[in-house]
């Protein structure tokens, strides 16, 4: 059996408590709140103590998918960012930078939130960059 | 937050307006719990009996968008009896005159006619968070999803300064983030107007710093907002868009007017980890890597820049979002090499003052509060010290504004929405966590007693909910948790989905919807 306990941030409000994710055999089975997390301190609250509970549902998205006809088809990797980028091209080409707008999110780390803002900024020329902060 | 979380704990008095903190934020709720029971007051105002309202010295519920009436009233109360300090008023900020002739205007008599709060609660909340040593405010999306969210906030730093309650431990206007990296997303630039670490993407000599980093050609004019976007597509300026981990379709205020916008796109990429009603919508769906898939750092409300780190490998042929935008700019011909966070981590730092002195070697364990501008600097738990960011701090002169919309005969009632303590925001995560779901399947609207029996209503009866913008179906719970003649909807639940009913009108400034307002009628379902 590997077991495994990797200290992390909850993912869902914006305390941002520190826990331990419990992984046995690549599976995470449970979550411990971090007692020297000065933001938590040994705590957690009902959504933190079942922080894991998502993230190997059945459900998750795991293959790119490509809209044919009125349907979603699975695609590989190369296949559907070849489409994105093509078509991003193609209507920066046709209507100007402008014509692109890209949410960022309160979701996602730092490190993605700042690539997303420069991809918008440098890459596609736009300053059509926003999230879900005033939400 | 100008301060920290664990100074709340020292206040001798909280106030705590538009957050429900028990319930979005518990972890500084215990907080608050801790300064109760040193001593502190605690005054709360909100349109319904929160759980914090029942440990509260003073709890108020004011009308719905009332928010700058009762707290000029306030101050108006605080100026009248000389409990302002005039001291800091002096030495710290400007623009008191014209803030005095409005808060004139606001005796406590007009103040609780505008907000239904009673005149001696104002007098009583003005006296206790103005004598207190170390006052501290704490809000939440309840002051700022207003058509006034601005001035609502502006009105809170005015009592703060005018009461000297800013800049030291303690103290502050405290704002809650709803999101887990609400903070690091603004602070990353991921705003149309400003660039990381909020420099102005309309300065010259800014735009040429980013320029020179970038190697690229960027835009001098500020972008479009979320809402702006949605427009935008309308207007057929904006035909492409790449949705990153949102789901704007049930977030977003008048869902059925997104939903229609969002068809029209001629191209629509949405890079999420699980299937919402956005994905659906979408040419391209990119799947993403969890938070327990990923390194990386989130910053939390306090400011405190934290680590994530990988559990698990992602599942199935997922990717951290790090390197599917990497790849999508590689593909555009703009070439990006980076090999890991930490790389984007270490050019967000040399481009970002405020965070040039937070490396990942530093935060490996309990995380720095920006500012920290250089790598032996101790990070900074409380802002405004010395000097606001402007160097004096300004006051507002803020007269009251009605919301965008208020109850008539056709739509009687007031609606306003929120969250949930098992929930949160759209319910993607935690309605496929077991445990989160088994603590509530459904919508529940909160509704009046005697709304309840003047309309024939029963706990747990079904009724249509409707807006000048949509429908929706919900199950009632008959509670005086909530005022008569107002509504409470939490919006984690697509299918009646609150925001098919609340109001996209904007704040002129800053653009926020104001979700916690609206007008809406209600028919018993068949």
């Amino acid at each position: 059996m590997d077991y495994r306990s990797v200290l992390t941030t909850c993912p869902y409000c914006g305390c941002g408590c520190g826990l331990y994710l419990e992984v046995v055999d690549g599976r995470i089975v449970q979550t411990l709140p971090s007692k020297t997390s000065p933001v938590n301190r040994g705590r957690l609250c009902i959504k933190g103590w079942n922080a894991h509970e998502f993230v190997h549902h059945p459900r998750r998205l795991t293959r790119p998918l490509i809209r044919r006809g009125d349907g979603q088809v699975e695609a590989s990797w190369d296949e559907a960012l070849d489409a994105v980028a093509s078509e991003l091209k193609r209507i920066k080409e046709t209507y100007g930078p402008d014509s692109v707008a890209l949410f960022s999110s309160a979701k996602c780390t730092n490190e993605e939130n700042y690539l997303l803002q420069k991809f918008a900024r440098a890459a596609i020329g736009t300053n059509n960059v926003d999230h879900c902060a005033r939400l | 937050m100008t301060n920290s979380f664990d100074e709340l704990a020292d206040a001798d008095c909280i106030f705590i307006i538009g957050s429900n903190t028990t319930v979005a934020h518990p972890l500084v709720a215990t907080r608050l719990y801790q300064a109760k029971a040193k001593g502190a007051k605690i005054l709360v105002a909100d349109p319904r009996k929160i759980q914090m309202a029942l440990f509260a010295d003073v709890a108020v519920r004011q009308r719905l968008g009332s928010d700058v009436a009762l707290l000029n009233g306030m101050m108006h109360v605080i100026v009248k009896n000389g409990w302002h300090n005039q001291a800091f008023i002096e030495e710290r900020t400007e623009g008191f005159e014209d803030f005095l002739k409005v808060i004139e205007q606001f005796p406590p008599e007009r103040a609780s006619e505008l907000s239904e709060v009673a005149v001696d609660d104002i007098v009583r909340m003005a006296e206790y968070y103005a004598k207190a040593q170390n006052g501290s405010i704490v809000y939440c999306m309840g002051i700022t999803q207003h058509t006034t969210g601005v001035d609502n906030v502006k009105s809170l730093a005015n009592l703060a300064m005018l009461c000297g309650h800013i800049g030291r431990p303690s103290t502050g206007v405290n704002p809650l983030r709803g999101q887990n990296n609400v903070q690091g997303a603004c602070d990353m630039g991921g705003l149309p107007n400003v660039y990381p670490g909020y420099q102005a993407v309309t300065v010259p000599e800014i735009k040429e710093k980013f320029e020179k980093a970038w190697n690229a050609t960027l835009s001098a004019n500020v972008g479009l907002t979320v809402v702006e976007m949605v427009n935008g597509i309308e207007e057929g300026k904006v035909k492409a868009m790449v949705v990153l981990g949102e789901n704007p379709l049930v977030s977003d205020p008048n869902a059925g007017h997104v939903r229609h916008a969002l068809e029209q796109l001629e191209f629509l990429c949405v890079i999420d980890i699980f299937p919402t009603p956005t994905t659906q919508l979408a040419h391209v769906v990119l799947p993403g890597a969890s938070y327990a898939e990923k390194e990386g750092t989130f910053t939390n409300s306090e400011r405190r820049v934290q680590r994530v780190r990988q559990a698990i490998d992602p599942v199935g042929d997922a990717r951290p979002d790090w390197q599917i935008i990497r790849d999508l700019s590689n593909r555009v011909g703009y070439p990006m090499k980076y090999g890991s966070a930490e790389e984007i981590y270490e050019e967000i730092r040399q481009l970002t003052p405020s965070y040039a002195g937070i490396t990942y070697e530093r935060i490996e364990g309990e995380g720095l509060c920006w500012p920290c501008p250089t790598t032996d600097h101790p990070g900074t738990p409380y802002l405004h010290k010395d000097r606001f960011a402007r160097g004096k701090g300004l006051f507002h002169a803020i007269d009251y504004r009605e919301p965008a919309e208020i109850p008539d005969a056709a739509y009687p009632f007031w609606l306003t929405t929120g969250r949930s303590y098992a929930h949160y925001h759209t319910g993607t995560l935690t309605r496929v966590s077991a445990h989160l779901d088994r603590e509530m399947r459904e919508v529940l609207l909160e509704m009046h007693p005697e709304d309840a029996g003047a309309y024939g209503v029963k706990d747990g009866d079904m009724v249509r909910v409707s807006s000048r913008r949509g429908t929706v179906t919900a199950k009632v719970q008959v509670t005086d948790r909530i005022g008569k003649g107002v509504l409470f909807m939490p919006f984690h639940f697509a299918e009646s989905a609150a925001n098919v009913l609340t109001n996209a009108a904007l704040d002129p400034v800053c653009k926020i919807p104001e979700y916690k307002v609206c007008a809406v009628k209600v028919e018993k379902a068949a």
